[in-house]
């Protein structure tokens, strides 16, 4: 039994590899709690951001700054009245949201946080999502079926007709970056953690290979993938001027969470799947050109320091609340929230703790970036009426994926005949 | 990694796809129809996962299950069968129906118990399953390039007959 638990610090592949049945169910249960801890944090920070972004301040009652406002959502979602509607088909209302959750919740089983830090490790990882974002697409069908209403019905045939769309511009996408794992061996791989060794043996990271062939993939997936997700500015079936909430209008209450529960982990997990094809994956920044021990250490601090560097900016917070007795407690609470990082930076300074943890560090630091940037896209873009939306799914996107799927192919070609050319030379 | 609990999954996906298969043809709702035919597809997703071909499982979600039943219930959608729904279904012709279903099914199971030299590629279920993508790849190109193209084609007379005839002018 102590030997189960010991033989993780020995591990040096994924649990699904080494067959442990016991730390595959812990890396799930880990993985569900972080993307629920995730989906918790982008709520807030979606607040926040967009709010300095259009010149106001957010959430600042609920919790200092505002922290405790995703906790009060979830709890008002919680204990709000369950309604369905009259002549609904209810089983397939009461599924659609299961449907839509499980898929973007089972896509995290292939998504490789570091080199053992997945839950297995598919030899079709990437189809593997490919599959569930598909078989998620039918869960928004259903809702909007289901509800027997007009705007969930439209808003639902919408969704799925775009997100249907953007796939194909997405799958043209993924396979140019899988081309390139094929470069070195003459045997590409479709396995996420498969992609990621790939780009640390051939020492750059796909999104800059082939100049700009590389960085144009990675464009036309970043794209896809925000049409893929409904999110601005493709949010169209989803946006309250136009058609009320969509395909889940008459969802409420702890329903409606599950389809913001599966929206946000769609979010996270198509970013995943962008950070593991073209940015590296676990990767640190600047592998080679700043490679040694020196580099190595310094860049092995940067988790802690940054966990730190959180709480100092918790602590100045804490330092400019107004000095009246009724904001005390915010700013008491503050204080903590700041000790709570400063705790976890001093434990991620730690040496044995650096060496198993920078891989996780550096992913998720990569998808908070899309995430980011989806927040980002969300605050500057005007939305994309439908028919221009579907012009330039079909009509631009598609034609720049083959047109850089072929251009990828032949500068390969190329680089492997001079290659194979220059041995037989020698 | 060696299988596990082979028989539980052989037995579980098999019986889930026959009832989902069966629902197809008994439901009188054409949504919960094809919402039954997904379920299959997904049963037999995890049967080709038991014979080593993962591949095959993840392309049989992607496109059947996640393409072209999108499209099915798209189309199912648009058309509004609700009278249909309402109108009493009846078929006269049961019996001659019986007696062809009956003798189909004798004859698969004749071919099933005495025909095993029809099936001349016969490999043997210990292949490596990591090697599925890439056995499909050389075969398609290579040895079945010819019907590839032959399908391909197919597949762009398709879609050129459906823009011509969606377009209102040509």
């Amino acid at each position: 039994m102590l030997a189960s638990w010991k033989s993780y610090l020995s591990m040096d592949v994924t649990p699904g590899e080494a067959g442990s049945q016991l730390w595959a169910t812990v890396y799930i249960i880990a993985i569900v709690l972080g993307i629920s801890l995730a989906v918790i944090a982008m709520n807030w920070l979606e607040r926040k951001i967009l709010a300095h972004m259009q010149v106001r301040l957010g959430p600042m009652r609920v919790g200092p700054h505002g922290l405790l406002q995703p906790l009060a959502d979830a709890l008002k979602l919680l204990i709000k009245e369950d309604i369905i509607p009259a002549n609904a088909d209810k089983l397939v209302f009461w599924s659609a949201p299961v449907v839509v959750t499980m898929t973007a919740f089972i896509t995290f089983l292939v998504v490789p946080f570091g080199r053992t830090h997945a839950v297995t490790d598919m030899n079709i990882g990437v189809l593997f999502m490919l599959g569930l974002s598909s078989l998620g697409v039918l869960g928004i069908i259903m809702a909007g079926w289901s509800s027997n209403s007009h705007y969930p019905l439209i808003g639902s045939l919408r969704s799925s007709a775009q997100m249907v769309s953007y796939e194909v511009a997405m799958g043209l996408a993924i396979v140019c970056a899988v081309l390139l794992t094929s470069l070195p061996t003459g045997t590409g791989t479709l396995s996420m953690i498969g992609i990621v060794e790939a780009q640390n043996a051939q020492r750059t990271w796909f999104v800059f290979k082939f100049f700009p062939l590389g960085f144009l993939a990675f464009m036309v997936f970043a794209i896809a993938m925000i049409a893929e997700t409904n999110r601005a500015p493709f949010d169209l079936p989803e946006a309250e001027s136009e058609l009320v909430a969509g395909f889940h209008t008459e969802y409420s209450g702890f329903r409606w969470s599950l389809f913001f529960l599966a929206e946000y982990s769609a979010m996270l997990a198509v970013s995943s799947i962008a950070v593991t094809l073209w940015l590296g994956g676990w990767l640190r920044p600047f592998a080679n050109t700043l490679g040694g021990p020196g580099w190595d250490l310094a860049f092995s601090l940067v988790p802690g320091l940054s966990f730190l560097a959180m709480a100092a900016g918790c602590f100045l917070g804490a330092m400019r609340m107004p000095k009246i007795v009724q904001m005390r407690a915010q700013a008491l609470g503050l204080g903590a929230f700041g000790a709570l990082l400063a705790l976890l930076g001093l434990v991620l300074l730690a040496s044995g703790v650096r060496q198993r943890v920078q891989d996780i560090f550096w992913f998720v630091a990569k998808v908070a970036c899309f995430m980011y940037l989806y927040i980002w896209y969300r605050g500057t873009f005007p939305r994309y009426r439908f028919d221009q939306l579907m012009r330039v799914g079909w009509k631009v996107l598609l034609p720049l994926g083959l047109g850089v799927l072929i251009a990828t192919a032949i500068v390969g070609a190329r680089q492997e005949l001079g290659a194979a050319i220059m041995r037989v030379v020698r | 990694m060696s299988p596990v609990a082979t028989p539980v999954f052989f037995y579980g996906l098999s019986i889930t796809a026959i009832v989902f298969a069966v629902a197809v043809i008994t439901r009188r709702n054409a949504v919960h129809a094809a919402l039954s035919l997904i379920g299959t597809l997904v049963s037999l997703a995890g049967l080709y996962l038991m014979l080593y071909a993962p591949f095959v499982a993840a392309v049989q979600i992607v496109l059947y299950a996640g393409g072209i039943m999108v499209l099915f219930l798209f189309v199912i959608m648009l058309v509004n069968l609700d009278q249909n729904l309402r109108q009493i279904q009846f078929n006269r012709q049961w019996v001659v129906g019986l007696i062809a279903a009956l003798a189909l099914g004798g004859l698969l199971l004749f071919v099933i118990r005495q025909g095993k030299e029809i099936f001349p590629l016969a490999y043997s279920a210990a292949l490596p399953e990591a090697a599925n993508t890439q056995q499909i790849g050389i075969a398609l190109y290579g040895h079945y390039m010819l019907a590839f193209e032959i399908a391909s084609l197919l597949l762009l007379v398709a879609m050129v007959g459906a823009v011509v005839m969606a377009k209102k002018r040509i």
